[in-house]
């Protein structure tokens, strides 16, 4: 027999019936209603227990207002004003909080209770939106009634020329989940308008890019990369070379979140590598203002500049990560900004030692926008694993690589000049006795990516490097 | 604050997020209009209402008067809108246009 101590104030029990712990609590709810005011709040079946009065939360809007994150959750109340609660079914806490004394004899001591529908993903930012608790400051654009939501971001002048996800309120909240940041922290300033540009705004653009929460930080570390003055996004921009942000992503976060490093790696497919570097170019768009034929003045400009994002194949490869030889520490998730062009491939299906596969890929550099041009441009070059294993087997190391390419690509200055092979383009007479390297020291990038099979590797060029035009940048991603 | 094409139009209840800078307004703006109308070409699009013809006509002489070039076209029919042929072939030819609606 239940037996009232001192039952004092009004008390609320939120339940739902999909849930075991609320469906064993359920006779006691009964037993309490007999000795204290008891309102049973339903989340979802107002039926729910039978023999009480239930009041229908199925829209949880009494749920949402006193912060229900478990059911059942018990709460006492005098004058309408809390104090104290017990989550989910604790006897001893039950009888301590209500005064009536044993509580579900037969009950197990304690069961841990479930989620509350407020929690549910889909459901909360719903109810964020619907209660107006959000922080969101961007400005509300309301579709007339016969407009189209795919076509909004056409005529607004919002689209790389893809459709885009339609920037919901809910969308837009969900993506906000991929961060700790708040919403409105500036984490850029984006040329050429030069905007402060916030989380919030970061992730609009990346829900129009279709991205999805885990990819947040990503896409604001890449954009903070991009928004450096090493990096000169401003320039990349504004080049009339076919030149856009490059994205390349190192650490664990690449196989968390699902990126591509292997087979077609610079292609299609992948959501993570597509939508984060589509996430960029939206946001350089959008909040920065950066749209061709405006300041973007690329004469050809490469299909990469919808979206280039990909992943290092670090497990698959013989070296440190790049990001390593970049500076990183070994283990960080990092993005290396690269102001790149399309790929281009290397192709050698015969070089078996590492002497002949460097000097196959020195030849194939060597071109890179110009056999003419040196120290002016930095290069990526994505070495292919069936590539990378011939360098292995026989001890050389991404240094050593790179030092021979490098001893290899240094151009007598009598066939860079002006005339030279019957082409105007070159360099200054003065130039016709010296001996000139085509890179700069630590102008070539050396990355491991690409599918098992092929024997290919692919380089990718940049502009005008150095402090005058754009220099790699590598930046930590921070959750 | 939520912006509305106009406030005589019911709400649609489907709001988007600004994505821009939100430097320039929310409504969408009006192309700019030309300084000068000498060289630029002018599409006159009779929409087939009775005496559209005139009106443009008209139109035709004072845009040629200003040193425009004027080309003009005509809709089959003014129950239909234009076909896409028609109005690809208006953005190809003009730099503006001006359609005229008579009853």
């Amino acid at each position: 027999m239940s037996n009232a101590v001192a039952p004092h104030g009004q008390f609320l029990a939120f339940v739902k019936r999909e849930c075991p712990t609320c469906v064993l609590v359920a006779p006691v709810l009964l037993q309490l209603a007999e000795h204290v005011e008891l309102s049973v709040v339903s989340q979802d079946d107002p039926t729910f227990p039978r023999g009480v009065a239930v009041r229908d939360d199925g829209d949880l809007d009494l749920s949402w207002r006193y912060g229900i994150e478990t059911v059942p959750t018990v709460i006492r109340l005098e004058n309408g004003v809390e104090q104290g609660r017990v989550i989910g079914w604790q006897r001893e806490e039950w009888q301590l909080l209500t005064g009536v004394s044993d509580l579900g004899p037969d009950l197990p001591e304690w069961r841990p209770g479930c989620g509350s529908r407020t929690v549910d993903p889909h459901i909360a930012s719903e109810l964020r939106v619907r209660f107006g608790r959000t922080a969101l400051r961007a400005r509300r654009v309301e579709l007339a009634p016969l407009e189209d939501e795919m076509e909004i971001a056409f005529a607004r002048g919002w689209s790389d020329g893809l459709p885009v996800v339609p920037p919901t309120e809910r969308r837009v909240l969900d993506m906000l989940q991929g961060t700790t940041r708040q919403p409105g922290e500036v984490v850029a300033v984006v040329p050429p308008d030069l905007v402060e540009c916030t989380v919030e705004k970061v992730a609009i653009n990346a829900v129009m890019a279709g991205c999805k929460p885990e990819y947040l930080p990503v896409v604001i570390a890449a954009l903070q990369a991009a928004c450096t003055d090493q990096f000169n996004i401003h320039g990349v921009l504004a080049t009339t070379m076919p030149v856009g942000p490059v994205i390349i992503v190192n650490g664990p976060i690449r196989r968390a979140i699902g990126m591509n490093a292997g087979m077609n790696v610079f292609g299609q497919g992948n959501r993570a590598n597509t939508t984060i570097g589509r996430a960029l170019q939206l946001a350089i768009r959008n909040v920065g203002g950066g749209r061709p034929g405006e300041v973007d003045r690329a004469t050809f400009g490469n299909p990469g500049k919808l979206s280039f994002c990909f992943a290092e194949d670090e497990e698959g490869s013989p070296w440190s990560p790049l990001s390593v030889a970049l500076g990183a520490a070994p283990g960080a998730n990092t993005v290396t900004l690269f102001p790149g062009e399309a790929p281009r491939s290397i192709i050698d299906q015969l070089s078996r030692d590492p002497e002949s596969l460097a000097r196959s890929l020195a030849v194939n550099l060597r071109t890179l926008h110009h056999p003419k041009a040196v120290l002016g441009f930095d290069c990526v070059l994505a070495i292919g694993p069936e590539h990378a294993r011939v360098f292995a087997a026989a001890g050389w190391d991404r240094e050593r690589l790179a030092a021979r390419l490098h001893e290899l690509l240094q151009i007598p200055g009598s066939e860079l000049v002006r005339g030279a092979g019957g082409i105007a383009e070159g360099m200054p007479e003065h130039f016709r006795d010296a001996t000139i390297p085509k890179f700069h020291p630590g102008g070539l990038l050396i990355v491991h990516c690409g599918g098992r099979a092929g024997l290919f590797s692919a380089m990718i060029g940049g502009w005008a490097n150095g402090p005058l035009g754009s220099q790699p940048v590598t930046r930590e991603i921070t959750l | 604050m939520t912006t509305r094409t106009t406030e005589r139009e019911p709400s649609s209840g489907r709001v988007l997020l600004d994505p821009t800078s939100e430097r320039s307004p929310a409504l969408r703006q009006r192309l700019p209009r030309p300084q000068s109308l000498n060289g630029l070409t002018v599409g006159l699009l009779d929409i087939t209402k009775a005496r559209g013809d005139v009106f443009l006509d008209r139109i035709e002489q004072r845009f040629s008067a200003h040193g425009a070039t004027v080309r003009r076209f005509r809709k089959p029919t003014f129950t239909k809108p234009a076909p896409t042929p028609l109005r690809q072939e208006i953005a190809t030819a003009c730099g503006f246009v001006l359609e005229a609606l008579a009853d």
